[in-house]
């Protein structure tokens, strides 16, 4: 017991005791707390500095430039611009989401937009990229940049910022050949191919810009941020400046590419240009075009809506590459070839062309009613009798398996794609019995295969679907003696400076055994066509300074609808080194609509002075 | 100081005259004092680096204010120091009603500041009813154990303690100050420990605390009845798993843990971000050990730990010497304050205690805190220089 009072007591054991026992608590709680220590900031110390450091630092995407598009003479097709962004910061956003959707609902008002769009838009994008800025509109007018930064106390954590946005100078020239750009999607981003681009990022959707992709969007930069607890800047760490998208060089020449699609006249139409040599495509069009400007900010969907519309034409359908139509008297090449390649016919095996002939009940007859005589090959090609070529077709279904026509057709590559460095091609259609046979069986048409199906294939008329693209393709293959070209448009990549940094790789292409006095034969006749009296272009082409070898073509779409007009030539004769095709979905006569548009676009080819602003009388010639 | 040789006023001294002892005239004891002033020397270096950037156009805020709180504390520890504590004891039911009034004052009164009541705005600063109270229940206690100190083996005595110390612990727990609450709970203890109660005393109160605690966390908050506020719950709970809930509670637990973390042996210096970007809350209150660890790594903890051991040593020494009873339990109770403290707010900021509020002695930021302590350490240097004086006047000195 101790002692009470004020005098100095003695120390109890009793309290000695307990002293040390406090003191042991301490001692166990220090030791506690330094081994705590150790193990945190001796063992584990680099594990801590490294989350420390993810806390602070963040990433922030600086978007690189898309590499420029030229064509072959270096003139811009598609470049940059920079455009005005409006875009939200989070963290200097109100933390409460009444004054957040406030400034949505103010921000609304002055882009035409929605709150509820805006919210839904920045919350998405925060999601993938925090601390970054999210886009609320892109390429927004001055004006309302000058209305936002003056009402800064209105719009907290509203920004501006300068982005780049795709530019096509030519506007709708080559509009289907460039194609477009946009923000890449979700299954886009899952996809190899986009390896290291973000969301948000815009990559290309179709065209040139989503086939040469991988060389033309650039590498964002990125620049590293030190940011506080609440997500504010505080400083830059460390910058990676974005590196520009190489430059792509195309094998076009945009001045045929112009008057190509001037010769169109807007017209539903389009135009190959391509060299017969190498596969080269100087030129590819389809009107109506479209501006793909539209495209280079977000889409509005009234747009696109409209550039799908039946009634405009369809102006996104690129007819070039994608359209399928009857080609009329221009596919009598492959039923030449076809003939003379399987021994139904030589060069020199005459025809009686009486107007007509009946084959099975059917009375099928030449455009116009016209009566050749005898006909041999090449004045079978120059006049365009379609009674020689109803007889080849007639012996092609009875003779081997019935498939000769076919199968050179395919052999040229119609009914097939041409491998042209374009996204979403299409193959085109070649009619067979077993395709009739199968869809008889199915009750989807009235009667099975016959031979007037053979006699219509053999002058590009009934199911036949092809577009100028694999015309041109089947024409070259002709004209420089077998070689099944894969048109290419990419020639090569660059810096920005115009040097070479990688030729693009043309594959070479599939032969197929075409014997030279064949295609002797073919071309002579070709020529006539354009150039001896009695042949179907021949007033087309008259005075026109480079020898053209050239067919005609009028297709039937059946009932009301009207005749789909073709021209295919090949130039300069007898060695050509270009071939045009050209088709109109409405032209009537081949020598009336596209006949003349393919000697416009000739003319700027082979740079005829003045002939291509010249009218050119249409031909009247059926074919 | 002078040191001039003296005969011992009583002539009754059976020594050499050259071997009299002298009168102190320095009476402090110097390594306490040697710990205090450390402390506040690395609480003023460790605010002045973590607050710069804290307010806009003034970086020294918080260090001129914490400066001004160390001069005002240091020279009342100083005054303390020179009072003879004995005389508390007889105010000591004035002092115990003056810290329940002053707590009620609070509540009726008070500002509330983040949503708990705990202070009255003085002007300078905003006085903690909780903080001064907890020194004002050690003097009440204390003297209350003093009177009874024969009765100490009865129920009664331990009850009523208990009672003393639960009863402002509930008011400041409702503020809500739980932190303050705790500690009043672990002075009363430590009082009683010192004081000599019985063993059996403790189990039935150890009981009584499990029984407490369950109803709290567990039946009440099933019964649908609010006693502890659910951020408090979540804060208690929170440290047991901080990765479960990464964005609240555990939220402070993972900044904490990874300011101290990296700082690595040596520490971080201006590379600091966890304190200068703000990851780490209350950086320069509850949570300053943890930008001690981070700006001067671990050997800045291990100083700062070392200096608290010298203060606690020294405590526990001046409880043995203390000249009376009042003294020693005086002593007791502060050394218990200055334990609980410490421990619970290191472990809280390394992660193995609950967050409680509760401030770091002498280095977290505030004024009532500050002054709090300082004028517990003036009280413990009272009682060493009492004791002193007592021993002198036995004819014995003291060693330091």
């Amino acid at each position: 017991m101790y002692l009470d009072g004020e005098n100095r007591r003695s120390l109890t054991p009793q309290l000695a005791f307990r002293v040390a026992l406090i003191g042991g608590v301490a001692l166990l709680a220090f030791g506690v707390i330094f081994f705590r220590l150790w193990y945190l900031q001796v063992l584990s110390g680099d594990k801590y500095e490294a989350k420390a450091n993810d806390n602070r630092v963040r990433e922030i995407k600086v978007q690189a430039p898309r590499g420029e598009v030229v064509d072959r003479d270096g003139r811009v097709l598609v470049d940059n611009r920079t455009g005005l962004a409006v875009k939200v910061t989070p963290g200097k956003l109100p933390d409460d989401p009444g004054g957040r959707r406030e400034v949505y609902k103010r921000l609304a008002g002055v882009l035409g937009s929605s709150a509820k769009r805006i919210d839904r838009s920045v919350s998405d994008q925060l999601k993938a990229l925090p601390y970054s800025a999210a886009t609320v509109k892109q390429d927004v007018k001055p004006n309302v940049v000058a209305y936002l930064l003056e009402r800064q106390n209105d719009f907290p954590g509203v920004t501006v910022e300068r982005v780049f946005l795709r530019q096509y100078p030519q506007k709708k020239i080559g509009a289907h050949l460039f194609g477009t750009v946009g923000e890449i999607t979700k299954e886009q981003l899952t996809d190899q191919r986009y390896r290291g681009v973000g969301l948000g990022d815009r990559v290309g959707q179709s065209g040139i810009e989503y086939q040469y992709d991988r060389f033309l969007r650039g590498k964002n930069g990125a620049s590293r941020v030190q940011v506080d607890a609440l997500g504010s800047l505080r400083g830059e760490l460390a910058v990676r400046r974005p590196v520009q998208g190489r430059q792509l060089r195309l094998s076009v020449d945009l001045g045929v590419q112009k008057v190509g699609q001037q010769a169109l006249g807007g017209a539903k139409g389009a135009f190959a240009v391509m060299n017969v040599r190498n596969g080269e495509m100087v030129a590819l069009g389809s009107t109506p075009s479209f501006d793909p400007n539209l495209f280079s900010k977000i889409i509005r969907p009234r747009d696109f809506k409209r550039l799908s519309s039946e009634e405009l034409g369809k102006p996104l359908f690129n007819r070039a590459s994608q359209g399928g139509y009857p080609t009329g008297s221009t596919y009598k090449l492959v039923t030449s070839v076809a003939g003379l390649e399987g021994g139904l016919i030589t060069p020199d095996t005459v025809q009686y062309d009486g107007g007509s002939i009946t084959v099975g009940g059917v009375r099928f007859q030449n455009a116009g009613g016209v009566v050749n005589g005898p006909v041999a090959l090449r004045k079978a090609l120059t006049v365009s009798s379609d009674v020689y070529y109803y007889l080849v077709g007639r012996e092609a279904n009875g003779s081997g398996d019935g498939l000769l026509l076919q199968r050179w057709a395919r052999r040229l590559g119609i009914g097939r794609r041409t491998g042209i460095d374009l996204p979403s091609e299409s193959p085109g259609f070649v009619p067979s019995p077993k395709w009739r046979n199968e869809l008889f069986k199915k009750k989807l048409t009235d009667r099975p295969w016959s031979v007037g199906d053979n006699i219509n294939l053999s002058v590009g008329q009934g199911d036949l679907a092809a577009n100028p693209l694999q015309m041109a393709v089947a024409y070259s293959t002709v004209a420089n003696g077998g070689r099944v070209l894969r048109p290419r448009l990419g020639q090569r990549i660059e810096d920005s400076g115009g040097r070479a940094l990688q030729q693009l790789e043309t594959p070479s292409p599939r032969r197929v055994k075409i014997k030279p006095e064949h295609r002797q034969a073919i071309m002579e006749g070709l020529r006539g066509a354009a150039s001896a009296p009695g042949g179907t272009s021949t007033p087309v082409f008259k005075g026109f300074p480079v020898p053209v070898a050239g067919k005609t073509g009028t297709a039937e779409k059946g009932a009301g609808r009207a005749d789909q007009s073709w021209y295919v030539a090949l130039a300069p004769y007898p060695n050509p080194k270009y071939v045009v095709a050209v088709t109109f979905e409405a032209g009537g006569f081949g020598a009336e609509t596209a006949a003349p548009a393919a000697r416009r676009i000739m003319g700027e080819l082979f740079g005829v002075k003045g002939d291509a602003k010249k009218q050119v009388q249409g031909g009247t010639a059926p074919d | 100081m002078p040191t001039t040789v003296q005969a011992s006023p009583y002539g009754t001294s059976v020594r050499d005259f050259r071997d009299q002892p002298r009168v102190p005239a320095f009476r402090l004891d110097p390594l306490l004092l040697l710990a205090t002033l450390a402390l506040i020397a690395c609480s003023l270096y460790t605010i002045a680096t973590a607050t710069t950037g804290d307010i806009d156009g003034s970086p020294y805020y918080f260090l001129t204010r914490q400066s001004a709180y160390f001069g005002v504390g240091l020279v009342l520890m100083l005054i303390v120091s020179r009072v003879d504590y004995s005389r508390f004891r007889e105010w000591k039911a004035g002092i115990y009603v003056a810290m329940i009034a002053s707590i009620l004052l609070v509540m009726l009164a008070g500002v509330s500041a983040r949503g708990s009541t705990r202070s009255i705005e003085l002007g300078f600063f905003s006085f903690q009813a909780s903080e001064i109270g907890k020194l004002l229940l050690i003097l009440a206690l204390s003297g209350f154990l003093v009177d009874r100190v024969r009765r100490l083996g009865d129920r009664d005595t331990t009850s009523r303690a208990v009672l003393m110390a639960v009863f402002p612990a509930m008011l400041v727990i409702a503020q809500p100050d739980l932190g303050s609450g705790l500690v009043y709970l672990a002075v009363v203890t430590a009082c009683l420990f010192v004081a000599g109660t019985k063993w059996t005393h403790f189990a039935a109160l150890a009981a009584l605390a499990g029984v407490a605690i369950v109803l709290v966390l567990v039946a009440a908050p099933a019964a649908g009845v609010e006693v502890l506020k659910p951020y408090q719950m979540d804060r208690l709970t929170a440290f047991l798993d901080p990765t479960e809930n990464p964005r609240e509670q555990g939220y402070q637990v993972n900044q904490s843990l990874t300011a101290i973390g990296s700082g690595g042996k040596t520490g971080r210096g201006d590379l600091a971000t966890q304190t200068k970007l703000d990851f780490l809350p209350e950086h320069h209150t509850d949570f300053v050990f943890s930008v001690v660890g981070e700006e001067f790594g671990f050997v800045g903890t291990a100083i700062v730990l070392s200096l608290f051991a010298l203060l606690i040593w020294r405590a526990l020494r001046i409880l043995t010497m203390a000249k009376n009873l009042y003294g020693t339990l005086l002593a007791g109770g502060i050394t218990a304050m200055f334990m609980f403290q410490l421990f619970v707010n290191v472990g809280m900021t390394i992660g193995i205690m609950p967050i409680t509020g509760i401030t770091l002695p002498l280095v977290s930021y505030g004024g009532s805190s500050v002054i709090v302590t300082l004028l517990a350490l003036g009280l413990l240097q009272s009682i060493h220089a009492q004791a002193r004086d007592a021993a002198f006047a036995k004819g014995r000195d003291l060693a330091l």
